[in-house]
């Protein structure tokens, strides 16, 4: 097993590396980002993509492949990954600052405009993020879909949010 | 219930029992679940988390709406359930005694019976194991996520099994604090990802340390963490305190076989599914002739492997009372099996794999009961 | 304490309380659920204590075979509280007698 995740329970540099997506591809758009590196059975994550851009296929312990180049960041898979290990980062805008989708399951959910700090895979606050869109349909079954925006330097660090004085994500 | 109108008896209304009814009322047989609890599903509706696997497995449902699911399925084929029913014997010549919630003594007679009993949490020993707040983390999950209770406001967990993880996460979501989860070995158990859901809230998972010793008046107020060298023994001088005031043990499971034991089905030890456990063939039937096992009864897994063994003991169950040729029964076997294999694969089911193969090993051929 | 609001399993929908008397003292408790977690929702763990050295104890297992959560219910002795369904009016008494108790008995 990946060492830091299995010792420390969160992915290091190194097991990053497979999964992050190129810094020419973050500028572009939206793009998924799939954080699943052991080989459990499990796919719904390609049966989630309305392009095709995840592939699993036989057996399906094979890990999650993603064509970035196929990827729209629609982020639907974000919410249907059973182990919430999907997020979707955009650093195309102008400016320093980018986005980051994340599956978000606590309550109560965040605010639009909120204020929130940016918490890295080990919990450690990285840093302020603001709150823009907040999504929980009925298809997501309880797993809302939170876009926060960050400085474009922690879009492939930041992991999970937190609100002061509130129940932590 | 009548002594004679059962063609097969289910001991167990959880996932594998209610599988296995659902398969052979399907299949025509009149069947009767029993289970001593006042709700049916087991441990299935405290789980609220979404499911792993494929389509074929209602991969992305919630545990509790797979139960709903299940109920709705054995209510629609007509197999009946019948709660605060204690099967406390089964006899060698397989009378199954039962007390029902209503206080009354029956010995039934079904041509076949299928235990589905699962497994129950193992104990931890400790200074202060004993106090109040001391619990396994399975009551922790039955608190919280069916009685809506928090039993306290900051919890230690002791284990890194996809059941201390995942009771972390919920304690969590329920707005509850986890101060520390707790491991021996020197690496996590379960799923890295349910480690990642964890990590990223911020709870401290600490491999290579244990609970030294837990404090309290009438209650838990605090505990002791340290830690392990190589060897598990404790290293001098790396104690740390922290306040906490529940302790969620999270060390495993054990089959719960007595009655399987006490009908004369064969047992082996497979540390790795639990311990004591009785084995079976490809049919899920025991060496006792018309006795069936699924669940975790016949070794520790999970929930999907569960209902996928329930099906498999429902069907066999069924063509052996000739409700099914054998060639559809086949089919139908071949279509579970494909699944129930799919679940066992990778770097965690692989294993599991090689330890149910040495059970089935064990259990074909002639039936010497 | 009661979990009123859950992000998977929703607000708890309010209903009138159920009481029941644990040692002299009213407690409320929601319709249907067990013993042992209406005591618990009370800001209670300690449910009992032992016969020989008056220890305490509270739920371990949850499910109904430890035993630990034993209470005399409306005067019958060793009821499994964290299975056994509240009703309005029942008698809970904590069994055994801590080792204070005991010395100035």
């Amino acid at each position: 097993m990946s060492s830091n995740l299995a010792i420390c329970g969160y992915l290091s540099a190194d097991e990053l590396a497979a999964c992050l997506p190129a810094p020419e591809r973050m500028a572009k758009g939206p793009v998924a980002v799939i954080e699943c590196v052991q080989d459990i059975p499990c796919n719904p994550c390609e049966e989630a993509c309305p392009v095709r851009a995840i592939t699993v296929g036989l057996p399906i312990t094979s890990l999650p492949v993603l064509d970035a180049a196929k990827c729209i960041g629609c982020g639907v898979c974000i919410a249907r990954c059973p182990g919430l290990a999907i997020f979707v980062v955009d650093g195309s805008r102008p400016g320093d600052e980018g986005t980051i989708q994340l599956p978000y399951e606590a309550w109560p959910l965040p605010e639009p405009g909120e204020s929130v700090h940016a918490l890295d895979r080990a919990g450690r606050r990285v840093g302020t993020g603001t709150v823009e869109k907040v999504l929980s349909a009925k298809a997501q079954d309880h797993t809302a879909v939170v876009t926060v925006r960050v400085s474009k330097q922690l879009l492939n660090t930041v992991r999970a949010i937190s609100v002061e004085g509130r129940a932590e994500a | 219930m009548t002594q004679s109108d059962t063609d097969i008896i289910v001991i167990g209304a959880g996932p594998a029992g209610l599988s296995a009814a659902a398969e052979a009322a399907r299949l025509g047989a009149a069947v009767l679940v029993l289970d001593e609890n006042d709700r049916p599903g087991g441990q299935l509706f405290k789980q609220i988390h979404k499911f792993f696997g494929s389509k074929d497995h209602r991969a992305g449902v919630r545990g509790y709406a797979i139960g709903d699911s299940l109920l709705a399925e054995t209510a629609r084929l007509g197999a009946r359930i019948e709660l605060g029913a204690v099967v406390y014997a089964i006899y060698p010549d397989r009378r199954v005694a039962v007390i029902t919630a209503d206080q009354r003594r029956l010995l039934l007679t079904p041509k076949k019976i299928i235990l589905a009993t699962g497994a129950s949490e193992n104990a931890l020993a400790f200074p202060g194991c004993t106090l109040p707040g001391v619990m396994s983390a399975g009551a922790v999950q039955t608190m919280v996520n069916l009685h809506r209770v928090l039993p306290a406001d900051k919890t230690l967990m002791v284990g890194s099994g996809n059941v201390g993880l995942i009771v972390s996460y919920q304690i969590r979501q329920a707005g509850g604090k986890v101060a520390a989860l707790v491991e021996a070995a020197p690496v996590i158990g379960g799923y890295g990802v349910h480690a990642a859901k964890i990590s990223r809230l911020g709870v401290p998972i600490l491999t290579g340390h244990t609970v030294k010793c837990v404090h309290g008046t009438d209650r838990v107020e605090g505990a002791t963490l340290v830690a392990l060298d190589d060897k598990f023994r404790a290293v001098p001088g790396s104690e740390r305190d922290i306040e906490i005031g529940c302790v969620a043990i999270a060390v495993g499971l054990t089959p719960l076989a007595e009655l399987a034991l006490m009908c004369g089905c064969g047992f082996t030890y497979i540390p790795k599914l639990g311990g004591h456990l009785p084995v079976h063939d490809d049919n899920m039937e025991t060496t006792a002739a018309g006795i069936y096992v699924a669940g975790d009864i016949t070794g520790v897994e999970e929930a999907s492997s569960a209902m996928e063994e329930g099906r498999l003991a429902g069907i066999a169950a069924a063509e052996a009372l000739g409700r099914v040729a054998p060639s559809e029964a086949a089919a139908l076997k071949q279509a579970v099996w494909a699944r129930l294999n799919a679940l066992r694969t990778g770097r965690f089911g692989q294993a599991r794999r090689d330890a149910k193969e040495r059970i089935t090993a064990e259990g074909r051929g002639a039936h010497v009961v | 304490m009661r979990i009123l609001r859950h992000p998977i399993l929703g607000n708890l929908d309010e209903q009138p309380p159920v009481f029941i008397e644990v040692d002299g003292e009213l407690i409320p408790a929601r319709e249907g659920e067990p013993i042992a977690a209406a005591i618990i929702a009370a800001g209670r763990l300690k449910l009992r204590h032992t016969r020989k050295s008056g220890e305490p104890r509270g739920v371990f297992c949850g499910i109904g075979r430890c035993t630990d959560c034993v209470m005399t219910v409306d005067g019958q002795a060793n009821v499994r509280t964290c299975v056994t369904p509240v009703k309005a009016g029942m008698k809970i008494v904590t069994q055994g007698a801590s080792p204070e108790r005991e010395a100035q008995e």
